[in-house]
């Protein structure tokens, strides 16, 4: 169990909280210690509360905790929506002086630190930095050096100018100084440093960097909670290699201009949220059907509809697997901690490329704004490896060209996976279609033909089933009775409650499962244990429904979907056909 | 791209399926004789199709091509534009493709002013589901889901490309084959995004927006003292209802399009093998 500090600071929205608490999360990264940030927020401009809460320890941290050690509260009601989380001797850091706090009571058994924040501020250089002057303040409570706060003041405003930095810098110390001088308290918070090198990042960055490592050039998006980071990210660092963001009409754009540009030849991506995703469904079914190399990434949050649209939920999963009219291969995958969604992004365009089709990246919302620390080494770029599957040159044309010398862009193969011809490719000139089509990409209502395109694309899912590595992430007693599955960005809760329960003598062995479609077989690691519980952030339990139907007796099925009905005589064939097969197994 | 591409070289081995005698025909003729003439190549051109008996066209052309969703083609053509500026882009799409359902993604291509080419086969009704009103059919125009016809002003094509900052706005006739393939020619030339809309009159299910009308209503501007590059004069001939133009409307001639306005001129197809050089420094911001 890390020997942590949980921090928060908390007011309206508007206050600067965000960026406050970032700076802070910043200074406790580079005096070596690790990080992990959580978000209180409204998704009003202004108005209503908000707060950033930083756990912190030498060891790593993985998740959140009920607990708040020390709170900056700018407003009253961030005492109040935090009294739980509070407990006795919790130091209250506030401005007294402030209209609005002069009336504030610290609650009984906790430390009120009454600071003059605007005061302290005007007198460093202007008003706007009281903020910072709660940090010192906090400095000073937790014995923490406060040259930490300078680095990260440093980062945060090097590019205002040195006089901008000095006044910030002068500002945390009128606050440490002012606590030390005023109260006399024996606080029991001691922040050791190390000489560790952390980055701290959260989710949407991590999918943005994953992108540019993994060579995406273009991405189309439209502003949506909790996905616009990763927007905001690329803008301007993808045109450093190249690239280019296009902020769509509508997310019916979005995923259409992405296409386009995976049609062009480009690593291509789009990322969103479940309204948003509700949109680019219209065109899932022509991203597969054409065989488009494209990642759509759902970072997802609280529905239906506008739903709760600051909170968490892992509710796009069916959404994600089923959804789009008629039946659409797709990859489905689901990174499980920050760095996995680096990890994950330059999987899913991988997989992409290598198997022409749709690759849903799913994160959700607790990962995507939450900042967290690594090691730098977690990010390795030399690892990143590019594989763009089967593109051919025009000297390679000539072997997929049919008798009359037409390339053949959905060429039925043993694996399912055709050439693939960038446009300006000499010879190769082709069309692509949401119809159903034949190998030269030409609609086609045959009933044979639609029936080997069905098949052929199916079996790409089939080839990338053998082909790749689905691997589970394992943690706790390998050996436990108790089995726990999850998916997604619960892992790192999970992991640190395995150490609660360990010290209760309960042994639990827990899968973490990042990939949704294909996915790995667990009907044997669910028949081995005794108990199963499946972990998800939704209502109905979604994951824990495609586990069940994993691990079901299948049934036996007549299926046909070459564009006729099924007729009489043929179903009693069908079925006459199926039960004899049952006879000659029994 | 090589010089003596001819326009039939523009041309699928596969037979149109339009109706006999559809506009479609002559406006199809036209883009592929506009971009042989422009010096393009079926190896070096995009075709964007939407749906509808338009969207059929990039069946009937030969070239790079997507048959899309019905109402985004010219999404995808932005996408395919921006991710490799040496491809031609041409997008063709009809009246409900690119008014009705597409609408608003056609107001935000004319903004982008991406560099590439948009050809409505405009013919005032849904012909492909069998003769329902369009966004350009006449307020009275009776068919069998407005029996008394729409009683809506028809959408303006033509004011919308241009209040929304539209750099090439012009509006040709399939049956006039030279003129519709010199209209077309001039929009490929047209640095930004160049708007043509076509009359391509359905035969079967359009009896009163028919060649006859067309031709008797139809007013050349060159035929006139109009100055395309008089944005005050475009708006007057624009709006005036009561007549039916062809040729260029307007045309911006400092246009400046999406591509050299954001600095892209690389092809995003090619990639290295392994993170780009510099990816390292992208870790190191997080310190």
């Amino acid at each position: 169990m890390p020997d942590d500090l949980n921090w928060a600071i908390g007011g309206e929205a508007g206050d600067g909280i965000d960026s406050t608490g970032k700076i802070f999360a910043q200074a406790l990264s580079r005096a070596g210690r690790h990080v992990f940030t959580s978000k209180d927020f409204a998704s009003r401009i202004r108005g209503g509360y908000t707060a950033y809460k930083i756990r912190s320890s030498t060891d790593r941290v993985e998740s959140v905790v009920d607990r708040l050690d020390i709170l900056v509260a700018l407003t009253e009601r961030t005492i109040d929506e935090n009294l739980d989380e509070l407990h006795e001797g919790s130091v209250i850091i506030y401005d007294g002086e402030r209209t609005e706090m002069q009336d504030v009571e610290v609650p009984e058994g906790m430390i009120g630190l009454d600071v003059p924040l605007q005061r302290l501020a005007e007198e460093a250089g202007g008003a706007i930095m009281q903020n910072i002057v709660a940090l010192g303040a906090a400095c000073e409570v937790t014995n923490f050096p406060i040259e930490n706060l300078d680095s990260a003041l440093e980062k945060k405003f090097g590019s205002k100018g040195e006089s901008i930095v000095d006044n910030n810098k002068e500002a945390a110390r009128k606050g440490q100084e002012f606590v030390a001088d005023e109260y006399d308290h024996e606080f029991d918070y001691d922040l050791d440093t190390t000489d560790n090198d952390y980055v701290l990042l959260n989710g949407d960055e991590a999918i943005g960097m994953g992108a540019i490592a993994a060579g995406c050039r273009f991405y189309a998006g439209y502003p949506i909670t909790p996905a616009t980071d990763v927007m905001e990210y690329l803008t301007g660092r993808i045109n450093q290699f190249g690239g280019e963001v296009v902020q769509a009409e509508d997310e019916l754009s979005a995923i259409n201009m992405a296409l386009g540009a995976a049609r062009a030849g480009a690593r291509s991506m789009t990322a969103t949220s479940g309204p948003g995703i509700d949109l680019m469904t219209e065109t899932f079914g022509l991203v597969a059907q054409s065989e488009t190399p494209l990642v759509i990434c759902d970072v997802m949050r609280s529905g239906p509809s506008t739903g709760m649209p600051t909170k968490q939920e892992q509710g796009d999963l069916n959404m994600a697997l089923y959804g789009g009219h008629g039946e659409i291969p797709r990859f489905v995958v689901a990174p499980t901690n920050i760095a996995e969604c680096f990890h994950k992004t330059v999987e899913a365009f991988n997989l992409a490329e290598k198997y022409q089709t749709p690759v849903f990246l799913i994160a959700d919302l607790s990962m995507a704004v939450t900042e967290q620390t690594f090691e730098p080494d977690e990010f390795d770029m030399d690892a990143v490896e590019i594989d763009r599957g089967k593109v051919v040159d025009e000297d390679e044309i000539e072997a997929w060209t049919d008798e009359q010398d037409r390339f053949q862009p959905h060429f039925s193969t043993a694996d399912g996976i055709s050439p693939r011809a960038f446009p300006g490719t000499d010879g190769a000139a082709h069309m692509s279609t949401g119809l159903e089509h034949n190998s030269l990409g030409r609609r086609t209502e045959d009933t044979d033909v639609r029936v080997e395109q069905v098949d052929k694309r199916n079996r790409k899912v089939e080839t990338a089933r053998e082909r790749e590595d689905w691997d589970v992430r394992e943690f706790g007693d390998p050996d436990a009775d108790n089995l726990v599955i999850s998916w997604g960005s619960n892992e790192g809760a999970l992991r640190e409650a395995l150490e609660f329960l360990d010290e209760e003598d309960i042994d639990v062995r827990f899968i973490s499962v990042p990939y949704i479609f294909p996915r790995p077989d667990l009907t044997e690691d669910i028949e081995a244990a005794d108990e199963v519980i499946v972990v998800e952030c939704n209502e109905t339990g979604q994951f824990a429904d495609v586990l069940e139907h994993d691990a079901l007796t299948r049934l036996k099925r007549v299926n046909k979907y070459n564009g006729v009905r099924f007729k009489a005589d043929e179903l009693a064939d069908e079925i006459r056909a199926k039960l004899s097969a049952e006879e000659v197994t029994a | 791209m090589s010089s003596d591409v001819r326009f039939t070289d523009f041309k699928s081995d596969k037979q149109p399926t339009w109706c006999p005698g559809c506009g479609d025909f002559g406006t199809m003729n036209g883009m592929m004789k506009a971009l042989a003439e422009t010096g393009n190549s079926p190896d070096d051109t995009f075709v964007v199709a939407g749906i509808g008996c338009s969207g059929k066209i990039g069946t009937f052309m030969h070239s790079y091509a997507l048959h899309g969703v019905h109402g985004r083609a010219l999404p995808v053509g932005t996408g395919v534009k921006l991710a490799n500026p040496d491809l031609e882009v041409m997008v063709a799409g009809g009246d409900g493709d690119g008014y009705s359902i597409g609408a608003g993604h056609f107001i935000h291509a004319v903004r982008r002013n991406v560099d590439m080419t948009y050809v409505v086969m405009d013919n005032r009704i849904y012909g492909l589901t069998k003769g329902q009103a369009s966004p350009t059919s006449r307020e009275d125009f009776e068919t069998s889901t407005t029996p008394e016809g729409p009683k809506q002003p028809p959408v303006n094509p033509l004011a919308l490309a241009l209040s929304a900052g539209g750099s090439f706005i012009a509006q040709s006739f399939s049956t006039d084959a030279q003129r519709h393939t010199e209209i077309v020619k001039q929009a490929i030339e047209h640095d930004g995004f160049g708007f043509v809309n076509v009359f391509s009159p359905c035969v079967t299910f359009n009896d009163v927006d028919t060649y006859d009308y067309f031709r008797d209503s139809i007013v050349d501007l060159d035929e006139t003292d109009h100055d395309p590059t008089d944005r005050d004069a475009a708006k007057d001939k624009i709006l005036d209802a009561d007549k039916e133009y062809q040729g260029i409307l307007y045309q911006n001639e400092q246009s400046v399009p999406y591509s050299e306005l954001h600095g892209l001129d690389s092809n995003m197809s090619e990639i290295p093998d392994g993170a780009p050089d510099g990816a390292t420094d992208l870790v190191r911001e997080f310190y």
